[in-house]
């Protein structure tokens, strides 16, 4: 699936990259959503991840284009991101049809609780539990996309899940 | 059910809205708002390169610019960084702090444009003044494309532009009507530059500096009416001793 992706990307960047967004979109969200505990910033920095994505590959050949672990990258461009993104924002339009109909927030099930268990976390630990648990991240990609080693990475998953065994533990 | 796949249950859908967002973000949409202006309200379209188009907001204003700029064209807020200079750039007919978007238009057309946004609001040039303007004397015909193909009216102020004998002539947005209206808003009357033109008086000197200008120039409206002489061409005014306003730059 993944591939032909990349394939159509490299072919045809405008006709493919919106469905790019259709299919990685919701896992990057979500995965910020859960990180942030915050709507406005997970979708800031989702849509923030598209455009420097796009702007991206527009200058990479189809070769490298080929060659991209797309999820992985898409995290290591939204990881780096940060808190860094309100000068950008300013720089391009914002789509207003959805503030006029009133949009509620998205929310899954559970997502509040999930973010009150998930907050007894340290951040490292937080990131590496989403982008494993949630996203489905093996650990290679998860070291590159935070630019932590692989073994911190495993030590953060595991410490962070353990943290969440306790806190589902006193929940009962 | 495991912590892990708890977790895993918590992708949700794509929020509503993501994919305008970052078709806006990239330039692969431009958005629009509308504005009110002395003919009436216009839509504005822009991208992060800038404002991309102008054109009267009537019922079929989408259709129009997804047909000439093949991308999708929604309803958005303009970037923040200068969004808030529209109004006054549609008012004053210049762009000032306003980026503009003229990928639409070749190089030889946004050099026409960019110096079509110089005239002052309340004067007018001809088509050959501006051909003369980007060192391309005999492209009269290609300045006058170029200024017809203008994307941005009103903030590129191609109504200032008049015919090489001095009619008011065609204007894209809206019809001649709307041209005739914005002159008169702006203190060019047409009625006047249609006399002028049926007198085939194309420049007026002042007798007392011995300078020649575009009837409109400031520095001859400026003149007192009894020092004012009028010419059919550079040439009568120049073998009459005048010499050309540093300001208007009157063309041959």
């Amino acid at each position: 699936m993944m591939d032909e992706i990349g394939k159509a990307l490299a072919t045809d960047l405008d006709g493919a990259f919106p469905t790019v967004v259709e299919q990685m979109g919701k896992r990057l969200y979500w995965g910020l959503r859960r990180m942030s505990a915050d709507h406005q910033e997970a979708e800031d920095l989702t849509q923030e991840t598209f455009i420097r994505a796009y702007r991206a590959l527009g200058g990479y050949d189809s070769q490298r284009i080929h060659e991209l672990r797309l999820e992985g990258w898409l995290w290591t461009i939204a990881l780096n991101l940060g808190r860094n993104h309100a000068r950008d924002r300013a720089r391009r339009p914002t789509y207003v049809e959805l503030q006029e109909k009133g949009v509620e927030d998205p929310e899954v099930a559970d997502g509040a609780a999930w973010d009150r268990r998930l907050s007894a976390l340290n951040s490292h630990q937080r990131t590496a539990v989403v982008l494993r648990h949630v996203n489905g991240l093996g650990v290679g990609e998860i070291a590159e996309a935070t630019g932590r080693p692989e073994g911190t990475v495993k030590a953060d998953i595991h410490r962070g899940l353990a943290r969440l065994r306790e806190v589902l533990e006193d929940e009962e | 059910m495991s912590i892990d796949t708890q977790l895993a249950q918590l992708i949700g859908d794509l929020p509503a809205g993501t994919s305008e967002g970052v078709a806006l973000g990239t330039g692969m949409a431009d958005g629009f708002d509308i504005y009110p202006t002395a003919i009436g309200d216009v839509v504005v379209s822009f991208n992060p390169e800038g404002v991309s188009s102008v054109d009267i907001a009537d019922d079929t204003f989408t259709q129009r610019f997804e047909s000439r700029f093949d991308r999708p064209l929604l309803r958005a807020e303009p970037p923040k960084d200068w969004g808030r200079h529209i109004p006054q750039a549609l008012d004053e007919g210049r762009p000032g702090k306003l980026p503009v978007d003229l990928r639409s238009v070749t190089p030889f057309q946004a050099e026409v444009l960019d110096r079509t946004a110089t005239i002052p609001k309340g004067e007018v040039r001809p088509y050959a003044w501006l051909a003369n303007e980007v060192q391309r004397p005999k492209a009269v015909r290609a300045a006058g494309s170029a200024v017809a193909n203008n994307p941005i009216p009103l903030i590129i102020p191609c109504h200032r532009v008049v015919r090489s004998d001095g009619h008011v002539g065609n204007y894209s947005l809206g019809g001649p009507h709307n041209k005739e209206e914005l002159l008169e808003y702006e203190g060019a009357p047409p009625q006047w530059l249609e006399d002028l033109a049926g007198k085939r008086i194309r420049l007026r000197g002042n007798t007392s500096t011995g300078i020649v200008c575009h009837p409109t120039c400031r520095a001859i409206r400026r003149s007192k009416e009894s020092n004012v002489i009028d010419f059919r061409s550079l040439g009568d005014a120049v073998d009459a001793g005048y010499r050309p306003c540093e300001l208007c730059r009157p063309t041959p």
